[in-house]
């Protein structure tokens, strides 16, 4: 049934009973054209995009727990494009403006939220990296503004921009289309679009081979539920893409970090935007229901525990209080772990891997959920044609042997 | 915040180490006779297990010595450490 | 009217408590919480739920409080939101306010999403305000945050303290109830270090419910007391109370939030307000008891109708009757001790409903024997009033009433334990998951599953009755409309039904998409209703449905706390250099180098920045400038090893640098970018004097260590940071040697004898010092290091120099700045960003051939380090000389193509130069160097900045000025 104001009102009138299951609960079948491996959402939109746009139904999207358990629905959902680099500007340049279509899109409402995102400098070094970003990104088409302490103020009111801070404020950068989403909603709703359109989501469904022909090519993967075969392969496992390429032999350039993020009570709306420093090293904006949403960087050892130091958390707040004196009686609700994998340069890996027909979208580290529709949209184009969309072309495994790497981290060295 | 077991001080918190990546990868004796390929695999690849890790840590804020430890990254339990250039 | 009861309970009735709750004065006792105090004035209405707007009352007695939340104002900043009425400590002069509800909590008009509710199922909110899609942040999204949210959060900045505190011992327990009692003196009877904490004012727990129970022959009071003394009195023993262990964190650490000052009115100043503990123990015992679950039946959210344990701990420990007139719906025993005792106390239990067909055993009989009515295989199936519960559906009885008291049994309080990643298993009989110990860990009590006092506590019982018998989920033969599970977020049972007919069948994709569990309560109340219902709908069982995670903190905790005495000037401590108080005496402005404070520029008088650039650059050039250079990362390098070692670490090579000379060194990353730099020293055969760039110096050391210790083990080096150990003082300009030449002692400072690149000692001012004849202006320098504290005096003693017309001028980072970039020289981190490579600098010539590797050779070789159109420095002058670039700016080739541009590089420096009379810039710009002479364009908001590519060094190409 489609998702309306209207069908909402008849529903509510006649007792709900219409609404059917949101997506199938199908068993597996023995093959598939195209198999994904993970049900988050950077999987569920590869996997919509396939049926949706190539069509390519005869998929599987397998996932070892539940759809939107990883990091889809552990991270902190901001949304932004203002890369430095071409390349990155582009694919989440591409992802933003899917973002804007969304929710009419896929007829759920993932609560795409134009907030703005707000990056603050403390001091030169900031500003000349923030700048440089800014200008590159007018030149690509993309908004993103510098502001003056007291132009960032007035766009987010609980800012600090005294002096007689530890670390004052002296500029920012504002990316206005960028802001947030309902990060399960994400999921949901591309498990929604995709399922009518032949993809089966077959969740509790832990791959534990992968299996390849004498020539190298796959064939399928072994599975806690059996054997199911396809000759294409997507992994797409934010956490555990080494585990899992490890099952086809493939080393990948990965570390799997744990990344916290909190949330504190809710509260009536008192916070405008995102807000990121790096400096002072966290970020903050809050939800629809109320809640701060706060991160930072992620623990300093590999882990796959989904779940972090308490000392981390203690450094996060410490930021936040610092920038936000007023929140410090305000109480955490909520801490949890991530686990992102990390690529040497920050940026993904999308593409084919030295297995035929085996292909990996990865390495997102603590900012994939921006990416979700973007890099689904062309991660199915290049699953589907068998070569790289021009936009996923220059993230390739290759570049850590080329040296062309894409390093966004060097550039601005910004968490998210 | 892990207690992580000094193979020279003994065990102490978290936060007197550094953190220091996968161990046991030895920088190539004569690297210009690595392909391209080879280098790569030095410089970027690592084996990310869910597991039984051998990774490094620094004890920066005591002896200041690398070590080595054996950790289960499901579990975050460490199951032993030894010196540097050494094997477990 | 008073419900207070004329004697009994934990109160001090002597001390009268003046307190005021939405604007209206109140008077409690001392030993009352907020909801106690109100509950003895007949006020039961004090919150408005999430969603819908209902009027709420409390639900529990304590941390388990779904809806009586309130804003608790002290003035000046101390005010918070969200505080449960049941945990905030009465005292005098209590501000306390209701929340979420407008204009007031008995007329609110948010309660009309209430009546909406058929409109308004779970997830409503995916379904629709869709189209326009304009309309979402315009209008639709405001509109839900306004009326979601709960209290407001604070506006002032909070002027209280918060203290972290770190703890050791043997045996932690968490949770002094019975349990954790007998727990701890059989742990502090071994002499173990023992910590007990308990989130309640008091020892005891549950225990201070049951003033009728007889242990060991004692009253329950008299053994509470006596074992509370006997802790106190152990030197071995730590008793935290007002302390909630939230968390568990790897290798058993505990964090525990201690509220210090909250409850009292006029607190010390000295004390902070909370406290975070973190408790590394060698066992852990979870001894954290069990909340008691409510019924789930349509209205049973109505002002009046509470736990019967809540009940129960109103009236023994604060003396507080909870209404006039109750029924009693339950499937457990220990409602009937309510029951019981609220009878003895002088109310009407009208009735006793016991969903049970046939309930047995000692509670039952002494109900019936005290001739209170009870009608088994009685389900409530409804309710009546507004503000305040008026009747009970009992079958198909509506019986009057004031308060209803309901049990649907107890559920273990399992977080720690969850947290902890122990293991779990269901106990079908109770229907409660229950703990399986670990190493390290194991659970007593009730949260173990373990209700039976004697059981707990060793010895004899009497007069106490067991919590047998349990019911999870809906009330059999009741609607699911408007029965709660999730009483804070409105989820109903029938919100559950939805979602599994919606396929959300995984009990973590239920809780996501109704919202049960994940309100400020954490679920205490909620999660095995919630978990009960699903597994119904799906035909599953409890386990089957499987628990969602318990994730920290238990409860909420302040943010404050978590943070400690980490702001201000604690945030991150200040670095200062040796010369800091003078540069702040004599008017500098600083800037944030890192953690540094540095010196940016001297004003004087009501000179602009720029002004005052401009002369120290004058001054440098004409006639002498000084400068603290000692942020910079300084490395002593030392040991027969130590030019081998430095051939590996540089790319550079050392072993033919003469002692007494000095060298640029260039530092790559494995991956053969440049990541660091710094003159370097020799100082004799085996002794080294490296500088690293100020942000460096730590991460440049621990490069050393680690390729030291762990690749080169074999060579003889050793390496010590000497960053603080040095004040380094730069005299540059032409005059430089006139100025030190007086105060210096030991060195021939002609220039055939100390020519530039070049390092010796002796002693300035009388005090040992490394001079190094080097130049990061163009013009003659010297960097004069002596040992820090000396540096200030030195610094003095310079600036008193006339020599040879007037005093040095201090400069600043920015002049610094302007001055290099006049001769072109590279900042790393200004003109690089981690990707860029000496070559792109043009700095291949610090590249040694010769030698067969050193770290981040290989790199260089990679096929994209040798393409052909790598970005390469070069300088740009503007075409109009006042035209000043912005750095960070993008360099095009073609101005007028359309958006998105092809960009060819990007400026890294720009400054005005006093100097040059004109701006000058520094820039990477692909294939560069081939560029010379060419146009540029830098597309700005407004206008094109036309630009002329050169090479980048802008002034004294020959270097003639080194040698003054």
């Amino acid at each position: 049934m489609k998702f309306s104001l209207r069908s909402l009102f008849t529903q509510g009138l006649t007792g709900h009973h219409g609404w059917g299951p949101q997506w199938r609960s199908p068993e597996p079948k023995p093959a598939y054209d195209a198999i994904i491996v993970g049900a988050g959402g950077h999987g569920l939109a590869t996997a919509y995009y396939l049926a949706a746009e190539h069509g390519v139904r005869n998929v599987a999207v397998l996932e070892k727990g539940w759809l939107g358990g990883g990091n889809t629905g552990r991270n902190t959902t901001i949304i932004r494009s203002n890369y430095l680099w071409d390349e990155s500007a582009a694919i989440y340049e591409h992802a933003l403006k899917l973002w804007e279509g969304l929710s009419q899109e896929l007829n759920y409402n993932v609560m795409y939220s134009p907030r703005g995102v707000m990056m603050l400098a403390h001091g030169v070094h900031d500003e000349q990296v923030f700048k440089r970003h800014v200008h590159a990104n007018r030149l690509n088409g993309i908004d993103n503004e510098w502001l003056m302490p007291e132009e960032a103020k007035a766009f987010c009111p609980p800012l600090n921009i005294s002096r007689n801070v530890r670390y004052p404020i002296t500029g920012a950068a504002l990316q206005r289309r960028g802001g947030t989403a309902r990060h399960e909603a994400v999921a949901w709703g591309y498990a929604r679009g995709a399922s009518p359109r032949g993809v089966d989501i077959i969740e509790n469904c832990e791959v534990t081979a992968i299996t390849r022909d004498a020539g190298g090519a796959v064939t399928g993967v072994e599975t806690t539920r059996g054997r199911i075969g396809a000759k294409r392969v997507g992994v797409v496992a934010a956490g555990h893409t080494s585990v899992l390429m490890g099952m086809a032999g493939v080393r990948m350039p990965l570390e799997s970090y744990p990344l916290q993020a909190l949330v504190s009570e809710p509260v009536k709306p008192v916070f405008p935007c995102v807000v990121m420093s790096n400096t002072i090293h966290a970020y903050i904006s809050q939800s629809d229901k109320g809640e701060l949403v706060i991160g930072a960087g992620t623990d300093a050892y590999t882990s796959y525990s989904q779940a972090g130091g308490l000392h981390i958390a203690s450094h996060t707040l410490d930021a936040i209080c610092e920038m936000f004196p007023m929140f410090r009686r305000m109480r955490m609700l909520r801490n949890w772990g991530g686990i992102v994998d990390v690529t040497p340069d920050r940026s993904p890996i999308i593409g084919k891997t030295p297995v035929p027909g085996l292909f990996v979208n990865c390495g997102w580290g603590t900012g994939g959920f921006k990416a979700t529709p973007g890099s689904g949209h062309v991660f199915a184009a290049t699953i589907a044609s068998g070569e790289p969309h021009p936009i996923a072309a220059p993230f390739t495994l290759e570049r850590f042997t080329t040296g062309r790497l894409i390093d966004e981290a060097a550039a601005a060295a910004v968490a998210h | 915040m892990l207690i992580i077991p000094c193979p020279h001080c003994g065990p102490r918190p978290e936060n007197e180490f550094r953190y220091s990546g996968e161990a046991h990868i030895a920088r190539p004796a004569d690297p210009e006779a690595t392909s391209d390929a080879e280098w790569a695999d030095f410089l970027y690849m690592r084996s990310n297990p869910k597991g039984r890790h051998a990774e490094r840590w620094r004890h920066i804020h005591g002896c200041g010595r690398f070590f080595n430890c054996i950790r289960d990254t499901v579990s975050d339990r460490i199951e032993r450490s030894y010196p540097a250039g050494t094997r477990p | 009217m008073s419900f207070r009861t004329p004697t009994g309970g934990r109160i001090d009735r002597n001390r009268v408590l003046n307190f005021t709750f939405d604007g209206r004065a109140y008077t409690g006792h001392h030993g009352d919480t907020l909801a106690s105090a109100l509950l003895a004035k007949g006020v039961h209405l004090m919150g408005r739920s999430f969603k819908y707007h209902r009027p709420r009352g409390v639900l529990a007695a304590g941390i388990e409080e779904p809806n009586a939340l309130v804003h608790v104002d002290r003035g000046g900043g101390r005010d918070a939101p969200n505080l449960r009425a049941t945990q905030v400590e009465l005292y005098e002069g209590l501000v306390a306010r209701s929340q979420n509800r407008s204009p007031s909590l008995a007329f609110d008009l948010g309660a009309v999403a209430g009546l909406l509710s058929r409109f308004l199922p779970a997830g409503f909110y995916y379904k629709t305000f869709m189209w326009p899609a304009s309309f979402w942040k315009r209008l639709y999204e405001p509109a839900i945050r306004a009326a979601a949210g709960l209290g407001r959060a604070p506006t002032a900045a909070d002027p209280d303290r918060y203290l972290h505190r770190y703890a050791h011992c043997d045996v932690l327990i968490v949770g002094a109830g019975p349990a954790g009692l007998t727990a701890a003196r059989a742990a502090a009877a071994t002499g173990q270090r023992v910590m007990i904490c308990d989130e309640q004012p008091e020892l005891g727990g549950s225990l201070r419910d049951e003033p009728g129970a007889v242990i060991g022959g004692r009253a329950s009071a008299a053994w509470l007391a006596a074992a509370t003394t006997d802790l106190a009195s152990r030197g071995n023993v730590t008793v935290l109370t007002r302390a909630t262990a939230f968390g568990w964190y790897p290798d058993n650490l505990i964090g525990i939030a201690e509220r210090v000052t909250d409850h009292i009115a006029m607190p010390d100043p000295n004390l902070p307000r909370e406290r975070l503990w973190q408790v590394r123990a060698s066992e852990v015992i979870i001894a954290t008891g069990a909340h008691e679950r409510p019924l789930v039946f349509p209205d049973n959210d109505r002002p009046g109708i509470m736990l019967a344990g809540a009940a129960r701990a109103f009236l023994h420990r604060h003396g507080v009757l909870p209404g006039r007139r109750a029924v009693v719906a339950t499937a457990c025993d220990s409602a009937y001790a309510a029951a019981l005792d609220l009878h003895a106390a002088g109310v009407t239990i009208a009735a006793i409903a016991d969903l049970r067909a046939n309930p047995t055993g000692a509670a039952i009989e002494a109900a019936r024997a005290a001739g209170i009515p009870v009608r088994t295989g009685c389900a409530i199936t409804g309710s009546t009033g507004r503000l305040r519960v008026t009747g009970a559906l009992l079958g198909s009885d509506w019986v009057a009433c004031d308060t209803i008291l309901m049990s649907a049994g107890w559920t273990p309080s399992l977080h720690l334990q969850s947290q902890s990643r122990g293991k779990l298993r269901f106990d079908a009989a109770t229907a409660s998951f229950l703990p399986m110990a670990q190493p390290g860990q194991r659970s007593v009590g009730a949260c173990a599953g373990e209700f039976d006092l004697a059981a707990i506590l060793g010895v004899p019982v009497s007069g106490a009755i067991s919590p047998n018998g349990s019911h999870t989920g809906l009330v059999p033969g009741a609607s699911a409309k408007r029965a709660f599970v999730d009483f804070q977020n409105d989820v109903t049972a029938r919100d559950l039904a939805l979602a599994t007919q919606e396929g959300f069948r995984s009990i973590e994709h239920v809780k996501r998409y109704t919202t049960t569990g994940m309100a400020t309560d954490q679920g205490k109340t909620s999660n095995i209703n919630a978990l009960a219902i699903v597994a119904g709908q799906l035909g599953n069982t409890i386990p089957e449905v499987g628990l969602t995670t318990f994730r920290p903190p238990y409860s909420p905790v302040t943010f404050g706390t978590i943070a400690g005495a980490s702001r201000g000037d604690l945030f991150d401590p200040e670095r200062r250099a040796p010369m800091h108080d003078w540069a702040a005496a004599h008017g500098a402005v600083f800037e944030d180098v890192g953690t540094w404070k540095r010196a940016w520029y001297f004003p004087r008088g009501r000179e602009t920045m720029h002004d005052a650039v401009a002369r120290e650059c004058r001054a440098v050039r004409n006639a002498v400038g000084i400068f603290d250079a000692s942020t910079l990362g300084k490395i002593e390098v030392v040991g027969p090893d130590a030019a081998e070692f430095l051939n590996r670490l540089y790319t550079n090579s050392w072993k033919k640098l003469g002692v007494g000379r000095c060298r640029y060194g260039l530092m790559l990353s494995e991956a053969g970018f440049v990541w660091d730099d710094g003159v370097v020293g020799r100082i004799a055969e085996d002794r080294f004097h490296v500088t690293t760039t100020t942000g460096g110096a730590a991460r440049v050391l621990n490069h050393m260590e680690d390729y030291l210790q762990t690749e080169f083990p074999e060579l003889l080096v050793w390496l010590t940071s000497t960053t603080e150990q040095w004040a380094v003082i730069a005299v540059q300009g032409p005059d430089a040697r006139a100025l030190i030449a007086p105060l210096v002692a030991g060195i021939d400072l002609s220039p055939e004898a100390f020519p530039h690149m070049s390092i010796r000692e002796g002693t300035i001012c009388g005090v040992p010092t490394r001079l190094f004849r080097v130049s990061f202006t163009g013009e003659l320098g010297f960097e004069i290091n002596v040992p820090a504290e000396y540096g200030p005096a030195v610094w003095e003693a310079l600036m008193a120099q006339e020599a040879p017309t007037r005093s040095p001028t201090p400069y600043g980072t920015e002049a610094m700045h302007v001055l290099r970039a006049e001769k072109g020289f590279v900042i790393v981190g200004q003109e690089t960003d981690g990707t860029v490579t000496p070559d792109d600098l043009g700095l291949s010539g610090m590249i040694a051939r010769s030698k067969p590797d050193f770290v981040g050779k290989r790199s260089l070789r990679r096929p994209d380090m040798v393409v052909a159109n790598r970005k390469q420095l070069v300088g740009l002058l503007t075409e109009k000389p006042d035209d000043l670039l912005e750095e960070g700016a993008q360099i095009v080739e073609d101005p007028r193509q359309p958006i998105p541009m092809r960009m060819i590089g990007h400026v890294t420096s720009s400054y005005p130069s006093a100097t040059l009379g004109r701006s000058i810039a520094m820039a990477l710009v692909e294939g560069g160097r081939a560029r010379m002479g060419s146009t540029l364009y830098v597309p700005m908001p407004g206008q094109d900045i036309t630009v002329r590519v050169v090479e980048p060094i802008f002034y004294d190409r020959t270097g003639a000025r080194l040698d003054g």
